[in-house]
């Protein structure tokens, strides 16, 4: 019995460009969050439907895919995505950073800088970064529209209130080209530095809320703080417990039920990099 | 000199029903003006007609901003608008919980509008919002304590405090005392009147409480259907009213 026969990546042709044109909106319009009619796909709300999408539109027949969750590529959010595309669009995958062409990430930005000939998609759960704030979508876009951004600040005052320093650890705040305030996706806070500047395009859609925005390469990015609570890094007294690496940011496992905590690179091909290096 | 606020022909109406007349007064620079009437009369629609918080059917508002220009708000771009109302402009709702962030700690409250205002710097922010705290009589060590732990007369100080850390020019209060009892309106009330003597301030104060007015405000404007019946010094008013629905409303008064 032959199985079902997909179009190229899955979407139909008419759908991919009405992604395309929604993707290209973004990026003249950095940090914009532009609406487009996200399909239903098949996986549930939430496993990165947005990414996909956005994925599938951009997907060439050369194109080589590298799928992570939380920095790993054998996890089951990124395996299953991977299968998708490779039986969808039948193209090659791989897990190491350099080689590939289009990263889709939940999570997590690679250690390894990204060049030009790259596209980072990432899979956005709230893309709305005042969300929280103010519940009302007519008024978050007209804040948006005026640049009435004061109540991000009031988030973060509220950390340094509660807790002595701006406590927001993932999905923190920054400003894109000095004009949109944009929610980056839960990646953690260690990630926020490298959106900036980056060489690669960096493409975010979320599916449910039916949003894509962009960052083109080389576009400013600065994480919102205050002037005597600066933007800071977190840091970890060890090393990774694999390879070594002291730059990378670091997972904790739990090794058993006496208390035993193993930290390990979250990245596992940088993981498998600095490994072989030895 | 210029007056502050001039309204002229501000009218609203709700579909085929009016909810204000065609009004115009002037607000001069630190005068407090008393709206009162009784409930359905149209003196919180015109308060929102002339604070910004709702469209007016016809009529115009001019404002002296502090440059001395004249600008008519209905000619403003929406971005100026919005910008002048968090700025010079306070609105004072009748519940607190309608003008405050209730998710949020009585600090980052009191610091909104300052970092609305660029204010990056926490220690400054943090430090104006104790010293807003203190001028409303709240001790400083709640400054971290959701709203939601205050009691109604705080609340009601807490939010006129956020209105006051931008020293606007004019304040909006929306029946400011209602649903307090009554010691705790007293202490209010004495407060408020020495925040808008002292920071003079100009203030519209919609009430149907005569003796609000009465301690508060300097003039007085009496509505009734929607239509403006008397106006004139308060004290003038209450002594001696002469429309027949404004000796109805003092003679209604209880005298203990």
């Amino acid at each position: 019995m032959s199985g079902p026969v997909y179009n190229f990546a899955y979407l139909n042709e008419q759908t991919k460009r009405m992604i395309r044109r929604a993707i290209l909106k973004a990026v003249a319009i950095p940090g914009y969050q532009v609406p487009f009619a996200a399909r239903e796909m098949p996986m549930p709300l939430g496993w990165g439907t947005g990414g996909v999408q956005v994925t599938a539109a951009c997907l060439t027949q050369d194109d080589i895919l590298k799928v992570i969750d939380q920095g790993a590529d054998d996890t089951t959010n990124a395996v299953s995505i991977r299968k998708f595309f490779v039986k969808t669009a039948g193209i090659a995958t791989t897990d190491v950073t350099d080689d590939a062409t289009i990263i889709q990430t939940r999570h997590r930005i690679p250690e390894t800088p990204l060049n030009e000939n790259q596209i980072l998609v990432y899979q956005v759960p709230i893309p709305e970064p005042l969300r929280f704030l103010e519940p009302r979508e007519t008024e978050t876009r007209k804040m948006h529209a005026l640049e009435e951004y004061g109540v991000m600040h009031v988030k973060l005052y509220e950390d340094i209130a509660r807790f002595g320093e701006i406590a927001t650890a993932y999905d923190y705040p920054a400003l894109v080209n000095d004009r949109y305030v944009f929610d980056p996706s839960p990646i953690p806070k260690f990630d926020n530095p490298k959106l900036n500047n980056s060489a690669a395009l960096q493409l975010f859609g979320a599916g449910r809320e039916k949003r894509i925005y962009a960052i083109p390469p080389h576009t400013k990015v600065k994480s919102l703080d205050f002037e005597d609570f600066p933007f800071s890094l977190p840091k970890w007294d060890k090393p990774c417990a694999i390879c070594g690496s002291q730059t990378s940011y670091l997972d904790e496992i739990v090794m058993d039920d006496q208390g035993g905590r193993m930290f390990v690179c979250s990245d596992t091909d940088h993981c498998r990099k600095t490994q072989a290096l030895k | 000199m210029n007056s502050l606020l001039s309204v002229s022909n501000i009218a609203k109406n709700y579909g085929d029903r009016v909810g204000c007349h065609a009004t115009s007064f002037d607000l001069w620079p630190g005068e407090v003006m008393a709206i009162v009437g009784e409930s359905g009369s149209g003196k919180t629609t015109l308060l929102k007609c002339i604070s910004g918080q709702m469209e007016a059917s016809s009529g115009t508002l001019g404002y002296t901003k502090r440059d001395g220009s004249i600008v008519v708000l209905q000619e403003l771009s929406e971005a100026e608008r919005r910008f002048l109302m968090r700025t010079d402009w306070g609105f004072v709702h009748q519940d607190a919980r309608d003008g405050l962030r209730m998710g949020v700690s009585a600090g980052a409250n009191l610091g909104e509008r300052l970092m609305a205002l660029g204010g990056r710097h926490y220690g400054r922010i943090r430090s104006s919002a104790e010293d807003w705290l203190q001028r409303v009589e709240i001790s400083t060590d709640r400054i971290d304590d959701s709203p939601w732990s205050y009691s109604g007369g705080m609340r009601q100080r807490l939010q006129i405090a956020r209105n006051l850390v931008t020293a606007p020019r004019i304040i909006f209060m929306d029946e400011p005392t209602g649903g307090l009892d009554v010691s705790v309106q007293a202490r209010l009330l004495d407060l408020m009147r020495g925040l808008v003597r002292n920071l003079g301030l100009a203030a519209v104060i919609v009430t149907h409480d005569l003796a609000v007015a009465r301690l508060l405000s300097t003039r007085m404007m009496v509505m009734q259907g929607g239509n403006v019946v008397e106006t004139g010094l308060t004290d003038q008013i209450l002594e001696d009213p002469q429309a027949p629905y404004t000796q109805l409303l003092v003679s209604s008064i209880l005298l203990v």
